[in-house]
């Protein structure tokens, strides 16, 4: 690893001193937890380490019934595994979390840090996306905001400039009659995905037609994408077991993998179909469930 | 490149000293202070040698810079034992033969002792979940597992 100057900030205001300051010689390091293997590659050098990971005012879950979720930034990936109020309102986070990585980097890894390191294998991204979340970004013009999923430019790279912060994430309580999903494709516990989906589904009162749709691929482009053909064929459709399978055959419309060492093309393709109709009868259940009153998350 | 002054708690004991910022939390442990109990294996947060805990929680220190750990309290293996008594968990690891070479153990015990501070009852499947970030490569899990299990039933008894 090459030498660099480290400065710990204090606040979000003197983190973002610090970045005008340091211009573009200058990253931001939250938990690390990727950002050291990059280092220790080499595949970065930068002159200044920025370390915003004790940032207080950035570690926090918020729930309020009528608007939603907050999560700041340097919420660690334990704190919101163990967050009582996401496991009983929004437990397909809790069910994500449970996979992500294992116990060590969970209790020094950041949601912000996963988010802005842009991988496009993220545990994280896709339910985020699913789930309607907006990113909450601060810079020396001050606050934006970016929904999830235009927040992802490509490899490794996001809308978060280098003088900005990501700051929080937000997303809108589930509505009624609604399940969201998530299931993650690996070879061994802990692995990041090989191929991550996570499916939202709004039903009518009926129970059955389909009223809203997300599916979110991760592992299969430069970035999550939403398999917008799968959506658009189950609109308005009565949703059955078949329906579903055959409208996950459209997923390849939305994806771009490449081959690389852990698998084909092909393969990030077919493991995205299987798992695209997986999260959308799951969801689907839950949904259903939740039109019949019962108690489902 | 200027050195950084950090001070910290290390198993109860305060530790001043200055570090480049590159230095991570392993190597600090290690080479700087010569305490080696923690193990340095796949430098890339993948195998779960370098557990400590800091803040109460478990991490893998090869992916922590030192200059991170300022203010902050550090719990190593050699922190386990109380003076010449061994801890449950160290005793039942060999009671119950839960090691070969040996090199995953002071991680598998450190994130075995974090299981056990969140969870005095854990089952089986916990007990594995809790290790799924520590790789042995002699492939001694079931004996380990069979260890946590142990040490968690005689400190339940203590208690």
């Amino acid at each position: 690893m090459k030498d660099f100057e480290y400065i710990r900030a204090r606040s979000v205001d003197h983190a973002l001193e610090v970045l005008a300051e340091k211009g573009e010689s200058a990253v931001k390091i939250a938990g690390g937890q990727s950002l050291l293997n990059i280092l220790k590659q080499g595949l970065m050098a930068p002159d200044c380490l920025v370390d915003i990971k004790g940032l207080e005012e950035l570690d926090f879950i918020e729930s309020n019934p009528g608007t939603g979720f907050r999560i700041g930034a340097l919420t660690t990936h334990a704190s919101i595994l163990d967050s009582e109020v996401l496991q009983s309102s929004c437990g397909v986070l809790a069910s994500m979390e449970r996979h992500l990585a294992t116990v060590q980097v969970r209790n020094w890894g950041t949601i912000g840090g996963n988010l802005c390191m842009a991988d496009p294998s993220s545990d994280a991204a896709p339910v985020l996306i699913a789930l309607g979340s907006t990113a909450h970004i601060r810079g020396p013009e001050g606050a934006r905001e970016v929904p999830l999923g235009e927040f992802f430019l490509g490899y490794y790279e996001t809308v978060v400039q280098p003088g900005e912060l990501l700051t929080e994430i937000s997303f809108p309580a589930i509505p009624p009659a609604t399940g969201v999903s998530y299931e993650k494709f690996r070879n061994v516990e802990g692995d990041a995905p090989i191929v991550v989906s996570s499916a939202f589904v709004s039903l009518e009162k009926d129970g059955r037609t389909l009223s809203d749709a997300r599916v979110v691929l991760g592992g299969v482009a430069s970035t999550p994408v939403r398999a917008t053909a799968v959506e658009d064929a189950l609109k308005g459709v009565k949703l059955t077991p078949a329906a579903v399978e055959s409208a996950s055959g459209l997923v390849a419309e939305s994806t771009s993998p490449i081959p690389d060492v852990v698998c084909s093309a092909e393969y990030r393709n077919k493991i995205a179909r299987v798992l695209a109709k997986r999260t959308l009868l799951s969801a689907f259940e839950e949904a259903k469930a939740a039109v019949g009153g019962k108690k489902h998350r | 490149m200027n050195r950084m002054m950090i001070s910290f708690m290390l198993n109860g004991r305060r530790i001043e000293t200055s570090v480049a910022p590159k230095t991570t939390l392993v190597e600090l442990l290690r080479e700087h202070l010569g305490m080696t109990g923690t193990k340095h294996a796949c430098d890339s947060g993948a195998c779960g040698s370098c557990t400590v805990s800091v803040g109460g929680r478990t991490v893998n220190s090869c992916s922590v810079l030192a200059v991170q750990i300022d203010g902050m309290e550090v719990g190593t293996v050699e922190g386990l034992a109380e003076g010449p008594d061994l801890h449950p968990l160290q005793e039942a690891f060999l009671d119950h033969g839960g090691l070969q070479c040996g090199f995953c153990t002071p991680g598998m015990l450190m994130s075995a002792r974090d299981l056990l501070r969140r969870n005095p009852s854990p089952s089986a499947q916990e007990a594995r979940e809790a290790i799924a970030g520590n790789i042995c490569r002699c492939t001694g899990y079931v004996k380990i597992v069979e260890s946590i299990l142990a040490a968690a039933g005689k400190m339940r008894e203590k208690k």
